[in-house]
């Protein structure tokens, strides 16, 4: 359930990405949509107000997607036509432009779980005291808006020049290489902490976590083993749900993307719609595609077990 | 049974293995959990560490298990010292109080996750999981997650999984406490019978004075993070060293009494030698608390001679025996035990006299001084 939860919206911040500005709240409406389908069998009346609750809801996430479906098929002259698509799919600037926004996600959830995974682990079992720091930290960038957070990061890379005869200079070079902008995944795992946090930390919650790693220890485990073979299986189901929200941000954040000056899908469709609009749009279509199989995948990754479980403990 | 416990494995030279707890210490902040504690733990012996919340038993538990360490103190197992020794090298198997099982593992893979750690063998695995879980009383419950099996299940599962890698040491933290009470009595033989069986030297924390007499060779009764005795069970019931002990296993009266010559007390009409115990002796003519079980004493209707006039209170029934609280006419309390076809006549209201068995009694100054006075006079 947390995972469709997830999967719509992931959607929805994807689809919002081609007003930029909507983006970043569309993680909060799909919310709605959930309590009515869990009333629905209580009573006919209920089940009618839940029913037209759900239609609304159901309206508000597929118009738009159908309206945009059909900007993309329906060509004034021509009548039907997938042309857009096929234009899409084979168009280098798309392909390069996705790809590049695939390999950001990847890496910023790979990054973002090797650093928190291991950090509230240790916080909950060795310095439950840091707890309430780390919470605080990892939320600051839910308050700073991405529009500050890349001030700073550019001005920093303007001294770029300065540094010209030092060794920083590669590094800095290294961090701004446009086939694959290393300082996007950093503010991109920044901009991820927080969901992150939210989803360990929920998954933290749920186990009892010291007794686990030490029941692990005793029978001859090391550190990296138990966190290998016992408390990240046991988190998979938080693990998954925060890579998933961190991988949707990802895919769908622009502001920092353009003021850095780097070109992932997000930004692309942007600058391909001011003049094509058709093939902006059936490329948006395309990526809702892509990001919907993505999540789905993921979310198999924490079905199985893991859903059984939840089953018992809830 | 026993042939197929250590069956290709190295049980029998591992199991049996002595532990010595010397002088441990440990403080958290201004609470000292450990003052001190001393214990010397025989190979194959089961040890009960038995004591009131806060005492330290399960400090003492983690420290020998290496989650927690000493502040001072030495440990030594089978003679070596593994104060240093990190949990995972110290080759213990440990059963919690809460459920600890991997949730994400079948009873099986729980059982087998030691030995996959120690890399065993697939089949091994398979072979010894299959064995273990039969041992415990679970066979064909190795498919099941740990939420498809009860509470008694799980901790049987627990105690497999411990065994599996033939531990030098079994540790036990309250395993039954989470149970029912008709699980938690089966349970705690079946624990028993294995522990004999397999000869491995056993540390079980209860609070469950009843727990600790009826399974363990020796019972360590803690206080304030020191040994107060550690005796076979019926030696610490019958002999309890401090007056502590005393109360604290089993039910216990405090009658006044007075010290006369040659190591006596005079109670209830009676003199009675005393024992030592631990401290010195009181001297002659102070008055004290006589301690005495219940079954220790003797009731006998009617206002007699040689014992003290008393009326029986509340009279309850407990199938062969019959408990009376009773009031003397000085005012103490007391409670007795006695065969219930004896009793029968002694209903609440009844007059009646009540002596002791003559049995060695300990002894304890009484702390309040003006209590003394009034009972002496
Ligand atoms: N991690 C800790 N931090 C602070 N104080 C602790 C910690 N562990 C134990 N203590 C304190 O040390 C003392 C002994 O605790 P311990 O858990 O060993 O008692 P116990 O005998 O097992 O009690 P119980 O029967 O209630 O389980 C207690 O006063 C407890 O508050
Ligand atoms: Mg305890």
């Amino acid at each position: 359930m947390a995972g469709m939860k997830a999967a719509t919206s992931a959607a929805t911040a994807e689809t919002g990405a081609t007003e930029p500005g909507t983006a970043e709240t569309g993680a909060t409406e799909p919310g709605t949509a959930e309590p009515a389908r869990a009333r629905r069998p209580r009573r006919a009346k209920r089940a009618y107000g839940g029913a037209l609750v759900l239609f609304l809801a159901a309206l508000y996430f597929v118009v738009p997607i159908l309206a945009s479906l059909w900007f993309t098929v329906d060509d004034p002259a021509k009548g039907f036509t997938l042309d857009a698509y096929a234009k899409g799919l084979t168009d280098e600037g798309m392909l390069s432009a996705l790809g590049l926004s695939l390999r950001l996600g990847l890496a910023t959830v790979a990054l973002g779980l090797l650093l928190m995974v291991p950090t509230m682990v240790v916080v909950a079992l060795r310095l439950p005291r840091l707890r309430r720091v780390v919470e605080v930290l990892c939320m600051v960038p839910l308050i700073v808006p991405p529009i500050a957070l890349v001030a700073g990061v550019s001005t920093v890379l303007s001294w770029e020049q300065d540094l010209a005869a030092t060794p920083f200079y590669r590094t800095f070079q290294l961090l701004q290489n446009k086939n694959f902008p290393l300082v996007l995944v950093l503010v991109y795992t920044v901009m991820s902490l927080p969901f992150l946090y939210r989803a360990l930390d929920a998954g933290l919650r749920g186990i009892d976590l010291k007794t686990l790693v030490e029941a692990s220890r005793s029978l001859g485990a090391s550190r990296t083993g138990t966190l290998w073979r016992v408390v990240v299986p046991n988190l998979r189901s938080a693990v998954v749900s925060g890579a998933v929200l961190s991988l949707a941000m990802v895919l769908g954040e622009f502001t920092v993307a353009t003021v850095l000056g780097f070109e992932p899908f997000s930004v692309w469709m942007v600058h391909v719609g001011e003049y094509e609009a058709q093939l902006s749009v059936a490329a948006a279509m395309l990526s809702l595609l892509i990001t919907w199989g993505l999540l789905l995948l993921l979310t198999n990754l924490a079905g199985g077990r893991a859903r059984n479980r939840r089953k018992t403990t809830a | 049974m026993t042939t197929t416990i250590s069956a290709g494995d190295s049980t029998d030279t591992r199991a049996g293995v002595g532990l010595r707890l010397g002088g441990l210490r440990r403080a958290f902040g201004s609470t000292t959990a450990l003052d001190g504690l001393d214990l010397d733990i025989a190979p194959g012996e089961l040890v009960a560490l038995l004591g009131p919340s806060g005492c330290g038993k399960t400090t003492a538990l983690r420290i020998i298990a290496g989650f927690e360490t000493a502040d001072t103190g030495e440990l030594l197992m089978g003679g070596e010292d593994v104060t240093g020794l990190p949990a995972n090298k110290r080759d213990i198997g440990m059963v919690f109080q809460s459920y600890s099982l991997f949730p994400n593992m079948t009873a099986a893979e729980n059982v087998a996750y030691g030995l996959r750690v120690r890399k065993a063998s697939k089949a091994e695995r398979a072979a010894r999981a299959a064995e273990l879980l039969e041992l415990v009383g679970l066979p064909g419950r190795d498919k099941h997650y740990p939420h498809q099996l009860s509470g008694g299940q799980q901790q049987r599962v627990a105690l497999a999984r411990a065994l599996a890698v033939s531990p030098r040491v079994l540790l036990l933290d309250e395993p039954l406490s989470a149970l029912d009470a008709k699980v938690r009595l089966q349970l705690r033989e079946e624990i028993r019978r294995l522990q004999l069986e397999l000869g491995i030297t056993t540390v079980f924390v209860t609070h469950d004075q009843e727990e600790a007499l009826s399974m363990a060779d020796r019972v360590a009764v803690m206080k304030d993070g020191r040994l107060e005795q550690c005796a076979p069970p019926n030696e610490l019931y019958e002999r309890p060293a401090t007056p502590f002990v005393a109360e604290f296993v089993g039910t216990m009266n405090r009658l006044p009494g007075v010290v006369r010559e040659g190591g006596t007390v005079e109670v209830l009409g009676r003199r009675l030698p005393v024992t030592t115990g631990q401290g010195a002796h009181p001297e002659a003519g102070r008055t004290v608390d006589v301690l005495l079980r219940p079954e220790g004493l003797q009731v006998h209707t009617g206002e007699q001679d040689g014992g003290e006039h008393a009326t029986v209170r509340v009279a309850t029934f407990l199938g062969s025996t019959t408990r009376l609280h009773l009031t003397t006419d000085s005012g103490a309390e007391a409670k007795a035990d006695l065969p219930s076809w004896e009793a029968g006549s002694l209903t609440p209201g009844t007059r009646c006299t009540l002596t002791a068995h003559d049995n060695p009694v300990l002894v304890e100054e009484r702390d309040n001084p003006v209590l003394a006075e009034k009972t002496a006079s």
